[in-house]
């Protein structure tokens, strides 16, 4: 099963869990990135190509489907004005074997930072707006899985 | 062909979308930036420069071929 969701909305945890945890499979491994407060920042806008960002997320999945025994991945990602604290992305895994649901919950991690087409745009106190720049340590977390 | 600017490079040009016809002896993507550098300076910066053609991740060796989309970004910064 994969499940992919780009909203504006907030998404509730519990029910995200719910959706890989069906026909009691071994076990789930998620990842719920979250934004970071400090440095002023006020708010953080992001940024997507809605004709394209579903699909490119759902090859990331089915990517990690051809490589690990999985039965469900889930994908949600905020879009819009996020401030500190917000839930950006929620990133779930389910396989009967433990090391495959958090392997591969690394993996989709990793390649949605430098593969899924999102850009965020921050807003600090002093009303000043910038581009988060991307970062090569993202690249090379991303490369390492080949 | 429709022409997509997002995130930094759609500040830089100005709009986010303009519709062009194709000149003459653009086949790849790189023709492509080569041409859009001499309408938007920020094309000229190409080290920051990533593309989509009909909205699959591509690179500058990329042919156009019959694309209809092709989508010009920063390095994302999803996640």
């Amino acid at each position: 099963m994969i499940r992919v969701c780009v909203s504006s909305e907030d998404f509730d945890v519990g029910a995200e869990t719910a959706l890989l945890s069906s026909d009691g499979v071994g076990g789930l491994a998620t990842f719920i990135g979250v934004v970071r407060g400090g440095s002023g920042l006020v708010s953080m806008r992001l940024e997507h190509y809605p004709a394209m960002t579903e699909r490119a997320l759902e090859t990331l999945a089915e990517s990690a489907i051809a490589r690990w025994p999985l039965d469900a991945v889930t994908i949600t990602h905020r879009v819009g004005e996020l401030v500190p604290g917000d839930q950006i992305v929620f990133v779930g895994t389910a396989s009967a074997h433990r090391a495959a649901a958090l392997e591969s919950c690394a993996y989709l991690i990793d390649r949605l930072k430098t593969d899924a087409p999102f850009w965020k745009s921050e807003r600090f106190a002093d009303g000043a707006t910038k581009w988060v720049e991307a970062r090569d340590s993202d690249d090379e977390a991303a490369a390492r899985w080949g | 062909m429709t022409i997509l600017y997002f995130a930094r490079i759609r500040e830089a040009v100005g709009v986010g979308e303009e519709r062009i016809e194709l000149p003459e002896g653009v086949a790849s993507v790189t023709d492509l930036v080569d041409w859009l550098a001499t309408r938007h300076p920020i094309f000229a910066e190409r080290d920051r420069l990533r593309v989509a053609v009909d909205q699959v991740m591509a690179d500058f060796y990329t042919p156009i071929g019959d694309a209809s989309e092709i989508a010009f970004f920063p390095p994302v910064t999803g996640g």
